[in-house]
């Protein structure tokens, strides 16, 4: 006979111990946060060793590797920086995401006190605590990043949609077209030797 | 001229047969200068034996087809490890996109999973937190659909102008499968949803352990933990051995080497949703949560990389169609710049949320073109120009430019990338 019950009776409940391996999200309100503190020197040193190679001595950044300090006031500019000062509205997230994926190519391997001293030292750079500041879980809702406020809920359906959704033009729809930007005077698009030899034969 | 060898005669044939043909009116027959080779003389697949079956025990194309390939562009990104490649969309046809070159985009590598020691966890909001082997999801009631997977940032370097020439690089951060997998509302019912369990986090088992927050709404209405795609397991760098199908929304929610499942009453405001994956507008401004998306459409061929090279006469223009919204029951194609426009054949499958292709024959007399696709969805959604969603957005949200494309084709058939008026 067809299975009936909306449970299935698959899978197995899952053990606490692992959960707790897997489940190291980290929210905005402080969820997920675990025991643990670390200071601005600390961090200083951990940074230097795990980060400064690819993010730079001051979150300036090496080559193409991402600025995380810095860039304050430049998101109405053309250029904006975007960092963690000037662009990011949640703290959490430097300490979920450094605590899960970072060092690139070394995951998980910063215990819980190095990223509250690494997230200590990168507010320290980003101009926004001391350097005697330490950051630990009882503290850390009170730190606010300065972009917060300025995120909002997707927006299309109510600005771009009644814009968008039309009977368009069909016929003369233009006096005259001039073409204003082309991409071979920017030059920047791989060879395709092998595909341009094939066709020329 | 030399004339030592019976390949040269050939080449010179060829040649002219290539310059006749050139040559003639459109409407007329072209006409042989003489006996074609390939007919009059015997080739080597004609009188010798070919591989046998067990020589090619999966797959691959022709020797002929080997320009067809994923290609990357380095100076985007720091490193090919967190970076993406693009399909090359101009060599293909009809809706499906084959797994080999389907683009990815990679936040840590491709992560190289052993299956029998993959786990989908579910936590959180539960009634029972759960954990599934591979066996067990293949255990429930499984669903073939087909969708496009767009990534956010497909078409992200043209906001400024036309900079890459070409529809795979300005548009092949797309690929479009069938997926089999299994509905995730039978996974999180199997969990049970606790009443205050109002959005999920997908997670990836790879280095970046890649997280998304998502609406439980969406979670219970189309999304699916796919295992397979066009008939056949996942490819690695597609997340082996299971993926996350979000039908609609942005390329980077479709979490790879899913892992862990929680549910939560607030979103996770993580990296991939806060410093990446949001929309900067004019002024300083940032849309979050910018999921769906919109329609779009590029015409693929005649494109940069993929030129007119048959000259004057019946010419057939093709490309692709898509909306996170619904279907494309229309696309109108321009070969003057948007002057004129006329509805293109819609052929193959029209399915929710899934690639569409189009078709419009003509004959080209030579002169210049200024080729242009506007998408319409099921919904009444237009394709809009670049110009009115900077009007929008301003140059700098890198993400969701589904603004229409146009190709100028010159005398001699070649397509480059431009804007216009």
């Amino acid at each position: 006979t067809p299975a009936a019950a909306d449970r299935l009776g698959l899978g197995r409940p899952a053990l606490t111990e692992e959960i707790a391996a897997w489940d190291i999200d980290v929210r905005p309100d402080g969820q997920g946060l675990p025991e643990g503190r670390g200071d601005v020197m600390t961090g200083e040193g951990l940074y230097i060793d795990n980060c400064a190679v690819c993010h730079g001595d001051f979150g300036e950044a090496v080559g193409r590797w991402p600025v995380l300090a810095g860039g304050q006031g430049t998101l109405n500019h053309e250029d904006p920086n975007k960092t963690i000062g000037s662009y990011w509205p949640y703290l959490s997230t430097v300490y979920d995401y450094v605590h899960r994926a970072m060092p690139f190519g070394n995951a998980q391997s910063l215990s819980d006190d190095d990223v509250y001293a690494i997230t200590a030292y990168l507010l320290y750079l980003n101009d926004l605590v001391e350097d005697d500041f330490e950051l630990s879980r009882e503290n850390f809702a009170e730190v606010r990043l300065p972009n917060e406020e300025n995120f909002f809920m997707d927006d299309r359906d109510e600005v771009e949609l009644p814009a968008f959704t039309r009977e368009p033009c069909m016929e003369n729809c233009k006096e005259t077209v001039e073409i204003t930007a082309r991409a071979a005077v920017i030059d920047v698009t791989p060879e395709d030797t092998a595909a341009r030899e094939r066709r020329a034969a | 001229m030399t004339d030592r060898s019976g390949a040269s005669r050939r080449d010179f044939l060829r040649a002219g047969l290539a310059g006749s043909a050139a040559a003639l009116a459109s409407g007329t027959l072209a006409r042989a200068a003489g006996p074609d080779p390939a007919i009059t003389e015997l080739q080597p697949w004609m009188t010798e034996l070919g591989e046998g079956v067990d020589a090619r025990p999966y797959g691959k194309p022709s020797q002929f087809e080997a320009h067809v390939v994923r290609r990357n562009v380095a100076w985007l990104t720091a490193d090919p490890i967190s970076s993406v490649n693009f399909t090359p969309l101009h060599e293909l046809d009809g809706i499906l996109t084959p797994n080999g070159l389907c683009f990815e985009r990679h936040h840590a590598g491709i992560a190289e999973i052993d299956p029998a020691k993959h786990r989908l966890m579910i936590n959180g909001l539960v009634d029972t937190p759960l954990v599934f082997t591979m066996a067990d999801l293949m255990r429930f009631p499984r669903e073939n659909r087909v969708y496009f997977l767009e990534c956010a940032a497909n078409s992200g370097m043209e906001w400024r102008g036309a900079q890459l020439n070409g529809c795979q690089y300005t548009h092949g951060m797309i690929h479009n499968v069938m997926y089999t997998g299994v509905r995730l509302k039978h996974l999180l019912d199997e969990a049970g949803v606790r009443t205050n369990g109002k959005w999920i986090l997908p997670e990836g088992g790879d280095a970046s352990g890649m997280t998304r927050s998502i609406p439980i709404e969406k979670a219970m209405d189309d999304c699916l933990v796919a295992f397979k795609m066009n008939g056949e397991a996942l490819r690695p760098e597609q997340g082996y051995p299971l993926r996350l199908v979000v039908p609609g929304w942005e390329g980077n929610m479709w979490v790879k080497w899913l892992r862990r499942i929680e549910v939560g009453d607030e979103p996770w405001h993580h990296r991939e949703e806060t410093s990446k994956y949001t929309d900067l507008l004019e002024g300083g401004k940032a849309r979050r949560f910018t999921w769906v998306m919109d329609a779009k459409s590029v015409i693929t061929n005649p494109s940069p990389q993929a030129p007119i090279t048959h000259g004057r006469g019946r010419t057939v223009l093709t490309g692709v169609a898509w909306s996170g919204r619904g279907t494309i029951p229309r696309v109108d194609v321009t070969i003057d710049g948007g002057k004129n426009w006329y509805q293109a054949r819609m052929d193959g499958p029209s399915l929710d949320k899934s690639m569409h292709r189009f078709y419009f024959e003509f004959d080209w007399d030579g002169s210049p073109l200024l080729l242009q696709s506007r998408a319409h969805d099921s919904t009444g959604y237009v394709q809009p120009t670049k110009d009115e969603l900077r009007a929008f957005r301003g140059v700098e949200s890198i993400y969701h430019n589904n603004g229409i494309q146009t190709w100028y084709v010159n005398e001699k058939g070649e397509a480059e990338n431009v804007e216009i008026s």
